[in-house]
């Protein structure tokens, strides 16, 4: 039973990445009702400036030594949203809106198009900063896997014969505190609910005096630097950081998908539920079943659901009009 | 639709004027079947005298041929049905490891090796230099591999079309990925193949013993399935592409395929005058799974191997670029993005100035068409002088800085992509043929042949709805 709790223990500390994450595609979706296919590239951005900005502050070969203070840690974190909210806004105004009354299926070929050029351009290497013949960091994030120094110290707490590490702790306590403030903005205050009004009709919410534009905008930063903070506990996590282009980021990236729509797509809630229930899926899978098929018991459950109730597990069905 | 229906008002003269406007009956075969005898001999004087003529793109011009397969197919579903799908490579990888795996054991069990044993199509090629001229049945085999792995994905279509009964639009869209995905990861997860490179003695026993289906899911597993017989030359590559074309073609100009876009333009009005959606949408899987999962087949044994790694959604989504960037419904336009989306990263790899010959002539060609025919000549022929001056730019910055254009060719590739989205959301052609488009549809023999859409379809692509509610 420990053993089992245990894994259950890393399912929601995975799960709580995932739902990050689809709080990112599920905002996006409930406004423009579209896939954002370039937001794993947005987490995977997230991730390698949480990397440059620890070796900008000059953390990166601090293997080994004690763990950096605090506000540094936060400050990494800082620089990694406000490093995805700034490319969520540019996104936006050059990419997606232009296309805003364009069929939907144009809008999903731009979303790929910029996921590629994202996924490019974060290879090339225009800087390079090398301390001692090593090489620090490069600009933009270079064509080589890096790891990604310690900035929580290694542990764990003991609590009834279970073990929490402490970045486990760090990360679900993160994560709880970010989507109860996502709860609070959506559903408290008045961008809230100027954003719900924008997802229930852009005409009429225009009608009522709200700026649509800025909404959307501000929903893209919003979901932006979700995933930037999603990519900085990640790479606190699992230390490895493949290259941009590497097809681990995209497919992360579509299994936060898988949780928001298994959770309702476009419902906030429904992301944070449908991102543990992944998250505990795939761990149970990988430890009762086989870890070969990791990928397939995501992808199952997101058929299953969508064949028994396409609109997801909190979300509302949908009457067609005619 | 503008065909004059049968009527009760003139029934003296005739029983049915429709059916004095339709050809003989007994015409029917020669008509469907001339496209693709035409397309044969164009695929034999290829092998024979294109290919060994430009050695260096003799590869390229094979990928060409097997991504025209994919983006027509493909095309049936997203261009024509409207349904979007994005697992296409996972059709191509089912279809493509299950043919192989045919092939390489019935190789294995008909002739006790793993070599290659043509027919006399596989030697006429020049690539080949054996001296005597074989009569064995490598071909057939190769051909009934294709088939099978066709059929199997076509099997997989039916399973995934099904779900368009409960799904349409993005969770189809969603569906039609993770069954790639699904497809993908289970491959990985076969076990080692037997072979290429010899047996062990364990693996001859089991060789031997193994009833054949039984061999079949021995296909490598995360590395790739290799050592197969490269029976697919670029004759049979050419052959299904013809194959495919005059089916898309047909497709098109029939019932079905009308019936197909009605459900594009609006499903609803579609089922009320009697589609049946759900019906045409899974038939439209079904024969586009076939002809991804014989692209798969001819890749397979094109290349010498096939690896699940490499049929992901990336592949997918290569895919659907072709066919949105010719334009959703139109073959001409899919054949055409097809092509040229497999020639331009080679000719990246050492990029022609804008003075060079070729490309200077088909520059001075667009300008011409574009000041001729585009409603907003100022604005294309900017676009196009923009176009030329930026690649310009693009070489002499990388001249400049020491590197070559094709290592951002990737980098080219996306903002293109997405500039071409914003620029021209409808593709090369929107959903008209090449011969729709002037000046070749003032030749008043294709006119006549073959008749034009109903020039509103596609041209203005409807608007998705902003938000639920707003139709109501």
């Amino acid at each position: 039973v420990t053993s089992f709790i245990q894994i259950l223990i890393d399912g929601i500390a995975v799960g709580a990445l995932y739902a990050l994450v689809a709080l990112g595609y599920t905002l996006v979706y409930g406004i423009l009702q579209f896939i954002n296919f370039a937001h794993s590239d947005i987490f995977a951005l997230g991730a390698w400036s949480a990397f440059t900005a620890a070796a900008v502050l000059g953390l990166a070969s601090n293997f080994g030594a004690s763990v950096p203070p605090f506000y540094l840690t936060l400050l990494v974190l800082l620089a990694a949203t406000l490093a995805c909210g700034a490319a969520g806004y540019v996104i936006e105004r050059f990419a997606y809106r232009p296309l805003r009354n364009a069929p939907r299926l144009n809008v999903l070929i731009t979303a790929i198009g910029v996921s590629l050029l994202l996924q490019n351009v974060g290879q090339l290497e225009v800087f390079r900063a090398q301390k001692s013949g090593i090489t620090q960091y490069s600009l933009p994030f270079g064509p080589y896997p890096r790891v990604m120094p310690p900035m929580i110290p290694e542990g764990f707490i003991e609590f009834l014969g279970l073990r929490f590490s402490y970045i486990d702790l760090i990360v679900l306590v993160l994560a709880v505190v970010i989507m109860v403030g996502i709860e609070l903005l959506i559903f408290h205050t008045k961008v809230g609910l100027a954003m719900r009004a924008v997802s229930f009709n852009h005409r009429t919410a225009a009608l009522m005096g709200v700026n649509v534009n800025r909404v959307i905008s501000f929903t893209f930063v919003t979901g932006a630097m979700l995933a930037g903070a999603a990519g900085f506990l990640y790479c606190l996590k699992y230390p490895q950081l493949r290259q941009t282009a590497d097809t681990m980021w995209v497919l992360f990236g579509l299994k936060a998908f898988v949780a928001a729509v298994v959770g309702g797509i476009g419902n906030v809630r429904g992301a944070m539920l449908g991102g543990l229930c992944i998250g505990l899926i795939e761990f149970l899978g990988v430890t009762y079943v086989s870890g070969n098929y990791r990928d397939v018991y995501v992808f199952s459950i997101l058929i299953l659901v969508l064949l028994v109730r396409p609109s997801g597990i909190l979300g509302k069905a949908v009457v067609e009009k005619v | 639709m503008n065909a004059p229906h049968a009527s009760s008002d003139s029934p003296a003269a005739s029983p049915d004027p429709a059916a004095q406007l339709r050809p003989p009956l007994w015409t029917a075969v020669p008509r469907a079947i001339w496209p693709v005898i035409v397309g044969v001999a164009l695929a034999f004087c290829l092998q024979e005298f294109l290919v060994p003529g430009m050695p260096t793109f003799s590869s390229v011009i094979a990928f060409a041929g097997i991504n025209v397969l994919l983006a027509v197919s493909l095309n049936l579903v997203n261009g024509f049905a409207g349904q979007f799908s994005i697992g296409h490579a996972g059709f191509m990888a089912l279809g493509g490891y299950f043919g192989a795996a045919i092939v390489y054991y019935g190789t294995a069990v008909i002739y006790g090796d793993f070599n290659f044993h043509g027919g006399w199509i596989s030697y006429l090629g020049s690539s080949r230099n054996t001296p005597e001229m074989p009569v064995r049945g490598g071909e057939l085999l190769f051909l009934g591999g294709c088939i099978l792995g066709g059929l199997i994905s076509v099997c997989a279509g039916y399973l995934v079309g099904l779900p368009s009964l409960r799904l349409r639009g993005d969770y189809l869209a969603i569906v039609t990925l993770g069954f790639g995905e699904i497809v993908r990861v289970l491959l990985e997860g076969t076990p080692n193949q037997l072979g290429p490179y010899g047996l062990s003695d364990a693996e001859r026993a089991t060789l031997e013993q193994t009833p054949f289906p039984g061999l079949l899911y021995r296909v490598g597993g995360p590395q790739a399935f290799n050592g197969l017989p490269t029976y697919s030359s670029h004759f049979w590559i050419y052959v299904w592409v013809a194959i495919v074309l005059a089916v898309a073609v047909r497709v098109k100009y029939s019932g079905y395929g009308r019936s197909l876009l009605s459900i594009r333009e609006d499903v609803i009005a579609a089922r009320s005058i009697g589609v049946d959606v759900t019906r045409y949408n899974v038939r439209a899987f079904m024969l586009s799974a076939f002809f991804a999962g014989i692209a798969g087949v001819l890749t397979a044994l094109y290349v010498g191997q096939i690896k699940a790694g490499d049929l992901g959604f990336s592949r997918s989504f290569e895919i659907v670029i072709m066919v949105v960037l010719g334009g959703l419904g139109s073959i001409s336009g899919a054949v055409m993005a097809a092509v040229l989306l497999t020639f331009l990263p080679e000719v990246l790899r050492d990029p022609p100035t804008v003075v060079s010959p070729p490309v200077l002539a088909t520059i001075v060609v667009l300008a011409v068409l574009i000041a001729l025919r585009s409603p907003k000549r100022l604005r294309g022929l900017a676009v196009l002088i923009g176009v030329c001056l930026a690649y310009e730019l693009c070489r002499w910055a990388a001249d400049a800085s020491g590197r070559r254009l094709s290592d951002f060719r990737m980098i080219i590739y996306a903002f293109v992509l997405v500039m071409l989205m914003i620029l021209r959301p409808q593709g090369l052609l929107g959903v008209h043929e090449i011969w729709d488009v002037w000046p070749l549809n003032r030749l008043p023999m294709l006119r006549r042949r073959l008749g034009n859409l109903p020039a509103t379809t596609g041209d203005v692509p409807p608007a998705a709805p902003p938000a639920g509610g707003d139709a109501a």
